[in-house]
């Protein structure tokens, strides 16, 4: 320190002055964060609350797109279990709008198509109905459809018997009745008893079993179903082929195709099932149903995600409004850092990145909160939870962004303040 | 060292407050000045200026070789990171560091690594005769302690020249003559040091007065100190 007192010649006096006008030092990104966290580390409880905006506002767009993508993928994941490969035939109508019907050898027919695994087929016996017992007045009809079932209804639609037992080759002669999920709760029945019976057609029906709801079949929940044979020696429900009384038509056919050749299937299929008048066939893939369905329910998350939105808005309100008292509180602290040798650009940075600081320990806070409220949600659904990462990421950009421009005006502002006027006792 | 030439500083427009009305001084390497004079003669003002915190209205400054004006923002701010180290009245200490981390920040803006910083801070706290404090936090420091905090920091980056702006101010006389007497010892360890009292009698202790009036100079007294 002690220099030399001789008077510096001019020569060293512009080395000197070069030396001495070599730009600032830049702080190391460790101790531009320390610097930069000074507001936060001291004062946490404000800037807890200052963040809290922005972590409630990314939180609510987490956990919405979190819970849309989980429900999205629990519906996905039903689909798949119940299988895409499903079609269905049903006797439409004639082009002068009469009720047309399906040819008894619709079912043989369509079994003969290479690419189908298994056909199963139901018979709605339109002048049958079904009550509990027979002291229910006609005109307080039930709303349950009777139908003749083939054997292996359940297993084709893709549901099982709840309770009991499906029809067999012998149950299938006899007055005996399966009943569909909503068939059996609007008849009272939720458990199978030996013995218990039912009055459909005029006629006594025993009760075997119950089934589970069939998620691509709902005509089938609300279905009593009963053998095609019994359907014909009991009710009535018959047909004619060859000049000979027989068992009576199917008016749904239930189609499983090869899962790579289901279009193939469906476009063959009302040709197929009634040659003669294919336009007089329904063919549907039951499944599309459920796929329109989830992507309906992503169509109301816009409202919600306007809503984290404008959460977002407020909580970026909030930092700004923070950083700007920050910046009059810490004046001398600004002050001290411009004397010990801050420029103006490292003051301004070190506002900027303590906003960004702020908006991102918010963002982050709420990607956690947003995350554990799906994860949580989901699994009382039983979905698996599903996070989209740019949920996650989203939020997390937003909040850097929030930051950067709501510490903008007040970084500039603490560039701009005076050291001397800091530094002034007065 | 330090070299002020005609220098005047103007505040405000309605009405223009001449706080400095030239002003011109030579401060030599190794110095210890004492500038005194009475409340609003310009002392702060002047002190300033020489730090580069606030450019004159007219007249050069050159610090350590330097015309002050033709440097820009960061070429002042690298200049007071290197060369200048201020003390002030009310200390500026930060109260969530250590006194440690206190001096080592004399350092962060001259491009110093961590681990630097903070070996020279507590060489620095050692000179100043607080080595057992180095893990205190400021409010469980003294006032004579925190200020002897704050002049370790304005000395850990060995710089040209020290400016203190009543360094006394908030301290009882004892504590104020114990800071003076750090600022001599310092001084003979080589130190350039240029402080504002307004303590006659504790200037009165140093080996150069220069006394202010009103923005002037109005004397600069050079006394030889007496061999021991
Ligand atoms: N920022 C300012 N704006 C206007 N006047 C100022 C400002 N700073 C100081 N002054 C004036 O300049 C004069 C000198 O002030 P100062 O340098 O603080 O004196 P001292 O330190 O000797 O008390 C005073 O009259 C004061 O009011
Ligand atoms: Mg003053």
């Amino acid at each position: 320190m002690r220099r030399s007192e001789a008077k510096p010649s001019p020569a060293t006096v512009e080395a000197a002055a070069l030396n001495v006008a070599s730009p600032a030092a830049r702080l190391s990104t460790r101790d531009l964060a320390r610097v930069a966290s000074v507001g936060l580390r001291t004062r946490r409880l404000r800037a807890g609350l200052s963040a809290l905006g922005i972590a409630i506002g990314v939180a609510s767009i987490v956990a919405v797109l979190g819970l849309s993508s989980s429900s999205q993928a629990g519906l996905l994941a039903e689909i798949d279990r119940l299988g895409t490969n499903l079609l269905t035939a049903k006797k439409g109508q004639s082009l002068t709008g009469a009720e047309a019907q399906l040819p008894l050898t619709a079912v043989p027919m369509v079994d003969r198509v290479d690419a189908v695994e298994q056909v199963a087929d139901t018979g709605t016996v339109d002048d049958a109905d079904a009550y509990r017992n027979p002291f229910i007045p006609v005109a307080a009809t039930s709303g349950l459809a009777v139908q003749a079932a083939s054997l292996n209804l359940p297993g084709v639609i893709g549901t099982e018997v709840a309770q009991g037992e499906f029809l067999n080759a012998a149950t299938a002669r006899e007055p005996v009745a399966v009943l569909g999920a909503a068939a059996a709760q609007r008849l009272g029945i939720d458990r199978v008893y030996p013995g218990e019976r039912i009055w459909v057609g005029g006629q006594w029906f025993y009760v075997a079993g119950i089934l589970e709801p069939a998620e691509l079949a709902e005509e089938i929940d609300a279905s009593v179903l009963v053998g095609y044979a019994a359907a014909r020696r009991y009710l009535g429900y018959a047909g004619v082929s060859e000049g000979e009384p027989t068992i009576g038509p199917p008016s749904t056919i239930y189609v499983r195709a090869q899962t790579d050749e289901v279009e193939e299937v469906q476009s063959v299929l009302a040709r197929t099932a009634n040659p003669e008048a294919p336009n007089e066939v329904d063919v549907s893939q039951p499944s599309d149903a459920l796929t329109a369905r989830a992507a309906a329910e992503s169509a109301l998350n816009g409202l919600f995600l306007g809503l984290g939105a404008v959460a977002l808005l407020v909580g970026a309100v909030g930092v700004a409004n923070i950083m700007i008292i920050s910046v009059l509180e810490r004046r001398s602290e600004i002050g001290l850092r411009r004397a010990l040798g801050a420029t103006r650009a490292q003051i301004r940075t070190q506002f900027l990145v303590e906003a960004v600081m702020l908006a991102v320990s918010g963002g982050a806070a709420g990607v956690v909160a947003g995350v554990a409220a799906t994860v949580v949600y989901a699994s009382t659904r039983g979905w698996s939870a599903v996070i989209p990462p740019e949920a996650w990421a989203g939020g997390i950009v937003a909040a850097v962004t929030i930051g950067a421009f709501a510490g903008l005006a007040p970084a500039i502002r603490a560039a701009s303040v005076s050291p001397t006027e800091a530094l002034r006792t007065v | 060292m330090l070299e002020l030439d005609a220098v005047t500083k103007v505040y405000g427009s309605e009405p223009p407050v001449a706080a400095l009305r030239g002003v011109g001084m030579t401060i030599r390497g190794g110095e210890l000045v004492a500038i005194v004079g009475p409340s609003g003669s310009g002392k702060t003002t002047l002190l300033q200026i020489m730090g580069t915190l606030d450019r004159p209205t007219s007249g050069t400054v050159r610090v350590d070789g330097a015309d002050a004006a033709r440097l820009d923002d960061g070429e002042l701010a690298a200049l007071r990171s290197r060369s200048i180290g201020f003390v002030f009245q009310q200390f500026f200490l930060a109260e969530h560091q250590t006194s440690l981390d206190n001096v080592a920040d004399g350092l962060l803006y001259a491009g110093v690594a961590v681990d630097a910083r903070r070996a020279r801070a507590s060489a620095a706290l050692d000179a100043v005769g607080l080595a057992d404090r180095e893990s205190f936090r400021p409010n469980k420091l003294s006032g004579g302690q925190r200020q002897r905090v704050a002049i370790a920091r304005a000395l850990v980056g060995e710089p040209a020249i020290v400016l203190a702006d009543e360094p006394t101010g908030n301290l009882d006389s004892a504590s104020g003559a114990a800071i003076l007497e750090l600022l001599e010892g310092l001084n003979d360890a080589g130190a350039t040091i240029v402080v504002i009292t307004h303590d006659r009698d504790l200037a009165a202790q140093l080996p150069r007065q220069v006394e202010m009036l009103d923005g002037r100079v109005v004397r600069d007294a050079t006394v030889l100190r007496p061999l021991l």
